[in-house]
């Protein structure tokens, strides 16, 4: 019963703030900009209004087209409840499940990619290719980064690894997280969210043509990865394990904050980059997590 | 003081990549600069049990030399040639960024191998030299642009000056203050021929160098 209750809060937790963080950046922006900006709750009424749609389908799509989005958004939250919560620790947890997290994130990917495709438009096709191409790159940002961790830690299942600071090479894991956090999310200078340019979009192209409902449940997706990434940023940083509870709850959520101000201020202050400057950022994210990882190794040994 | 003098050789290392990955003239420029400034400063950490005034001169002159003078020489050239970017260069800028990693990483377990003395065991130095000389070297070799080259040069001298902290307490402080003046003038030759082959082929790529002509 208390298993059932504490998973039940958890959802609710990880579902109901989830779309607060996007609203957090906009309000970033336009405060920088001198705007007054997007209401922060912005995201919740798009949502309500989408949800009550209907749905609008093209002649040559399969149930894929819906089935996509729902896939995607399970394997999300089925991330969401591996991924630890400072003293609260995980849903579930068992050994390797960090593996399981980059799976269904990876899931995700492919099925938003699958449905972006299920319109028979090129445009879309493109959009797909352009966001895999760089998950490729990010991808490998990130395992190297979990294997630090890993390293540092000498365990394999995310509580244990994420309780302590990651040490030393903590600074580029930190740098290095954070530019695979712009990347996987689309934020600028990988991607502009706010664009509807065809030649710069990637991941808005490829849900140009979903509406309604599977267009929430999409954004809603989104929004929690976004989240998902912040905390697994903040936990891999800083040493949640040796603070009381209280502390580290606070710690937890002002970190996740200040990621969301530290994004505000790149997209306010950075223009997107041109393609083919995108791998060289990524393979530089991917560079500081070895480095970690280099550090961590060295610094178990001696 | 161990772990200072390491933070700053690995802050030192990350600007070799840095260096590597930036295809804009002015952030390469910046990079070696920062990455002269942060030489200077060790040999006052190194030996902050017995400063004295000559030590402070060395170190005052390099900073100055290698962070301010070398790069105001360089940015003049640069102006005055009429550039900001990096041309198309030999080795693009991915994979150089990845044989400089691969070459630190490489330092980093060579210099594990190498018979140091006590003292020296812990501290980067000579994984960090080795990583500047070759970070000089790809750049030498990889870049079209002269400017670059002479970031590129000036970057594997700075690794030369990492190796010759190891060797801090019986150098005398002429020769490094020797070597400081040679590179000085050298650059500012360099600045000279610069203008000249900017005059002579209205561009610096040093490929068009390549063709022998009457």
């Amino acid at each position: 019963m208390m298993l059932m209750l504490d998973l039940i809060l958890r959802l609710v937790l990880w579902l109901l703030l989830a779309p607060l963080l996007p609203g957090v950046i906009n309000r970033v922006k336009a405060w920088v900009a001198g705007r007054r900006g997007p209401p922060v709750l912005q995201l919740y009424y798009d949502l309500a209004r989408l949800w009550q749609k209907g749905v609008v389908m093209s002649t040559l799509a399969s149930p894929g087209f819906v089935a996509g989005p729902a896939v995607a958004w399970v394997a999300l939250t089925g991330a969401a409840l591996l991924m630890p919560l400072g003293p609260a620790g995980a849903a579930f947890s068992f050994r390797g499940d960090v593996l399981m997290l980059i799976y269904l994130l990876a899931l995700a990917r492919f099925c938003t990619a699958w449905a972006a495709m299920e319109t028979g438009s090129a445009f879309e096709g493109m959009g797909a290719a352009r966001e895999v191409s760089y998950a490729v790159l990010a991808e490998a940002a990130i395992i190297t980064a979990v294997l630090s961790l890993s390293v540092q830690t000498g365990s394999v299942s995310l509580v244990s690894m994420l309780a302590p600071s990651a040490g030393a090479g903590a600074v580029l894991l930190a740098a290095g997280l954070f530019t695979v956090l712009l990347a996987e999310n689309c934020r600028v200078p990988f991607d502009d969210p706010n664009t509807h340019l065809e030649l710069t979009m990637i991941h808005e192209v490829m849900v140009l043509d979903h509406s309604g409902p599977p267009l929430a449940v999409i954004l809603h997706g989104a929004s929690m990865k976004l989240l998902l990434f912040a905390v697994l940023l903040v936990q891999a940083v800083l040493p949640m394990g040796d603070m009381s509870p209280l502390a580290a709850t606070g710690a937890l959520a002002g970190g996740v904050l200040a990621v969301m101000i530290g994004v505000g201020l790149i997209e306010s202050l950075l223009a997107r980059l041109a393609f083919r400057r995108v791998p060289l950022l990524l393979t530089t994210a991917f560079l500081l997590c070895l480095f970690a990882l280099l550090v961590a190794w060295k610094g178990n040994r001696v | 003081m161990n772990e200072t003098l390491n933070l700053l050789i690995g802050l030192a290392m990350g600007l070799n990549l840095l260096a590597l990955g930036s295809s804009r003239l002015p952030s390469l420029i910046q990079a070696m600069s920062f990455q002269g400034m942060l030489l200077g400063l060790m040999p006052l950490i190194m030996e902050h049990e017995h400063l004295d005034w000559r030590l402070g001169l060395i170190a005052l002159a390099t900073i100055a030399g290698k962070g301010v003078v070398i790069p105001t020489l360089l940015r003049r050239a640069m102006r005055a040639a009429n550039i900001d970017r990096e041309i198309e260069p030999f080795i693009g800028f991915v994979p150089s960024l990845l044989l400089g990693a691969a070459g630190t990483i490489a330092a980093v377990a060579l210099s594990q191998a190498l018979p140091l003395l006590p003292e020296h065991a812990g501290l980067l130095l000579v994984p960090g030299a080795i990583a500047s000389v070759l970070t000089g070297f790809v750049l030498l070799i990889g870049r079209a642009e002269a400017i670059s080259q002479v970031c590129g040069y000036l970057i594997l001298e700075n690794g030369i000056y990492l190796f010759g902290l190891l060797l801090i307490r019986s150098t005398p402080l002429v020769v490094e203050s020797g070597i400081l003046l040679d590179v000085t003038v050298g650059v500012f030759v360099i600045g000279i021929i610069v203008d000249r082959i900017q005059r002579a082929f209205d561009s610096l790529d040093t490929r068009k160098l390549t063709a022998l002509r009457e």
